[in-house]
């Protein structure tokens, strides 16, 4: 699908606070998509590690949130080992969850759980799953 | 002013489990109560201060002894960017503390059946998951004004470790002040409530004794002396209270029997 | 010898054959592992923004409790809590403004620079133990049993955390070794195990866990050898729900690394905990007459 680009779309505060978040500089990225052949979870993304790299390039921060991408990142940092430029893609990642997590925004609902899937988890899933996708 | 002296004087007569006592002479110290300054007598504690500066109590005041936990303060000292905490019937006020009380903070509590439920941590997680948003701040211990390690007994539940927290939980005045601060959005206090009863119905050996006692009021041997109660008027009632045997107060354990040993 | 241990939750309630099996063989190899008597949640995962702090005050505290109880070493069996614990350690030891922070934060503790060492338990196998003596002590060698070095994400990155340098496989390669069993290199070793997706998008989770059973199951392994909870619950225990959906035609044995050494080391039942695996790990055991003691009566 073909994204327009123009002034108003570009949001120079989202390319700032991703830069800022993650210490980043993502326009080392020249678009070689190692990553999303490096990502275990890239066959159930809606969009590749690259291309959300490149639309955060551009600044596209609507483009960019209505993919799930980041919430299916499992911070498994292959992306981050592989990348030829030396870009930790893992960091951006979690800079673009955090953009919503700090509106007071949950991925997961830990009061929706059912009991049955608390009782079965390991204390770490429900650890790191929280710090990942709960505000 | 002179008025105020002797308000306080009949105060100081009828309080009880109160510390502060004001003495003879006392001066006034300023405190500020949610941003308005106060002269309030030093050696008063909070709670009596926030009454002689004109507050009434209609919640946030239970048993002035320091052991209902309604009564939560959270204070800071002038020019000091720390957070105190306390409680306002055992807590001096101290000169220039900004004050406000905290009756009520919201706290998630789960409803449960404490008699049909399964007496494994993993009961406690299903129904507090938030548990695992716990970051270990420390900010709960750090407010609670009872000195509870609350952290380490949210620690033992998350590591399955029923009986730990219950000891480690087992001062806790359910106040509310550890929820006020957590990063995580923790209940903590109710989630130890469940702990400690889950720990006490299903875990802690049974008290001997206790079962006995139990046993003999159930079978009906105190029935008689609690008829003959039951019908006294108020003065006999109290004479008899008066009149009751008390072991002294630092009696060594073990030494001390009561002359009249029928309810035994 | 006696270490300083860091266990965390999990290895209290999920993972109790984990530890189990862990504590015993170092007691069968005369090594004392003492656990902290006061801990917290190391955290799970590393908290990825720069502004982040609060979140690596977790795994930083436990470094503390390790300091204060006189340790210059700390040894962990979960993988996770190796990774956050080193990593948080990093941050104190080498970044200057950001460990000020987080010991201002901590004002009721002491201040920490680094100055406890996190060690995975198969390094301190290799270096303190070592794979020799190991070997000597072996009394039932798990002679024939193919098994699948797997390491996921948290044993091998980021580097600067890597329980050895990036794409080896030596290290469970020289312990299954030791212990009399036939390591089996397979192309998903680092590959993870969909780790907390589990919750948040499960069928996303069991899709890729399963990928890693077939590419094992294809490089010819018997069994998988792992140390961490979390994979041990994707791997293993979502394996029913994986044979009902078609995703793998049949179950692969999961171990813990210290069951294998605790069975090899001749221990029983109590020690292994054969019992709180799945079903096809006690038979592929029993049906090479491995570790007999330690399966018998497990149904
Ligand atoms: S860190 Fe996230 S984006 Fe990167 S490879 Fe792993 S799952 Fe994919
Ligand atoms: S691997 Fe690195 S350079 Fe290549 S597309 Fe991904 S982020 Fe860009
Ligand atoms: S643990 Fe919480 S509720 Fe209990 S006394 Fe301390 S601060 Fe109050
Ligand atoms: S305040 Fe909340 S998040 Fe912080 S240590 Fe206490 S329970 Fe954990
Ligand atoms: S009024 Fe009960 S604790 Fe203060």
């Amino acid at each position: 699908m073909p994204i327009a680009i123009s002034e108003k779309t570009i949001k120079r505060e989202f390319i700032e606070k991703i830069a800022s978040l993650s210490g980043q500089d993502i326009n080392r990225c020249f678009q070689c998509g190692t990553c999303g052949g490096a990502c275990p979870m890239s066959g159930e993304m809606d969009a590749m590690p690259r291309r959300i790299i490149r639309m955060a390039q551009l600044g596209l921060e609507e483009a960019v949130s209505e993919t799930r991408t980041c919430w299916i990142c499992a911070s498994c940092h292959s992306c981050t080992v592989n990348c030829p430029r030396g870009i930790d893609l893992a960091r951006v990642m979690e800079a673009i969850r955090l953009l919503t997590l700090r509106k007071n925004e949950n991925m997961v609902e830990p009061s929706k759980m059912p009991a049955e899937t608390v009782k079965e988890m390991p204390q770490i899933a429900m650890v790191s799953c929280f710090r990942k996708l709960t505000s | 002013m002179s008025n105020h002296e002797c308000e306080c004087a009949t105060v100081q007569q009828i309080a009880t489990g109160d510390r502060a006592i004001l003495p003879k002479g006392a001066k006034t110290i300023p405190v500020y109560v949610m941003g308005k300054k106060y002269e309030v007598p030093e050696t008063l504690t909070i709670m009596k201060a926030m009454e002689y500066a004109g507050f009434k109590f209609l919640r946030g005041a239970g048993c002035r002894g320091g052991i209902c936990g309604a009564c939560p303060t959270v204070y800071r000292k002038e020019g000091d960017y720390k957070l105190h905490f306390g409680l306002a019937c055992q807590t001096v006020v101290e000169p220039n503390m900004y004050l406000a009380q905290i009756p009520f903070y919201p706290a998630n509590r789960a409803s449960y059946d404490i008699e049909t439920i399964e007496p494994v941590a993993e009961s406690i997680h299903a129904l507090y998951p938030e548990l695992f948003r716990c970051v270990a701040c420390n900010n709960c211990t750090k407010a609670c004004p009872m000195g509870v390690q609350v952290l380490d007994y949210i620690s033992a539940i998350k590591q399955g470790d029923i009986a730990r927290a219950a000891h480690l939980s087992f001062d806790c005045i359910q106040c509310g002040m550890c929820a006020s601060r957590c990063m995580g959005e923790l209940p903590q206090y109710h989630i130890a409530q469940l702990v400690r009863r889950i720990y006490g119905k299903y875990i802690q050996p049974k008290a001997e004794h206790l079962r006995k006692r139990v046993e003999e009021i159930e079978s009906g041997k105190y029935d008689a002396t609690l008829e003959k109660l039951q019908k006294m008027g108020k003065d006999e009632l109290e004479k008899l209270y008066k009149e009751r045997e008390r072991e002294p107060d630092m009696a060594p354990l073990g030494t001390w029997m009561p002359q009249d040993t029928q309810y035994l | 010898m006696k270490v300083a241990y860091y266990p965390g939750c999990t290895l209290k309630t999920k993972a109790k054959n984990l530890e189990d099996a862990a504590l015993a063989s170092m007691k069968a190899l005369g090594v004392e592992l003492e656990e902290l008597n006061r801990w917290n949640c190391c955290g799970a995962v590393h908290s990825l923004a720069d502004d982040d702090l609060i979140h690596h005050v977790a795994p930083v505290r436990d470094l503390v409790r390790a300091m204060e109880q006189g340790s210059d070493k700390v040894v962990t069996l979960c993988s996770m809590c190796y990774n956050s614990l080193a990593r948080a350690n990093l941050i104190m030891r080498d970044d200057e403004v950001k460990r000020k922070t987080i010991n201002d934060f901590m004002d009721e503790e002491e201040d920490y620079h680094g100055e406890v060492e996190v060690v995975h338990f198969l390094n301190f196998l290799r270096d303190e133990v070592g794979f020799d003596t190991i070997r000597a002590k072996v009394k039932y060698p798990l002679n024939g049993l193919k098994v699948a070095t797997y390491y996921g994400c948290t044993l091998a990155r980021p580097r600067n955390v890597a329980i050895e340098p990036p794409g080896g496989t030596r290290l469970m390669t020289d312990f299954l070794d030791a212990v009399g069993a036939t390591p089996v290199k397979f192309a998903d070793a680092f590959t993870c195990c969909g780790s907390y997706q589990i919750i948040a998008n499960p069928e996303n989770a069991v899709n890729v866990a399963a990928g890693i059973l077939d590419c094992a199951a294809k490089a010819g392994a018997e069994a998988l050898v792992l140390s961490c909870p979390l994979c041990e619950f994707n791997l293993a225990k979502k394996q029913g729900d994986m044979i009902q959906s078609g995703k793998i035609s049949k179950g692969l044995p999961i171990f813990y690394f210290t069951q294998l050494l605790a069975a090899a080391l001749g221990l029983g039942k109590e020690a292994c905990r054969f019992d709180l695996n799945d079903k096809c790990s006690v038979e592929i055991l029993k049906s090479k007459n491995l570790a007999m003691e330690a399966v018998a009566g497990i149904a």
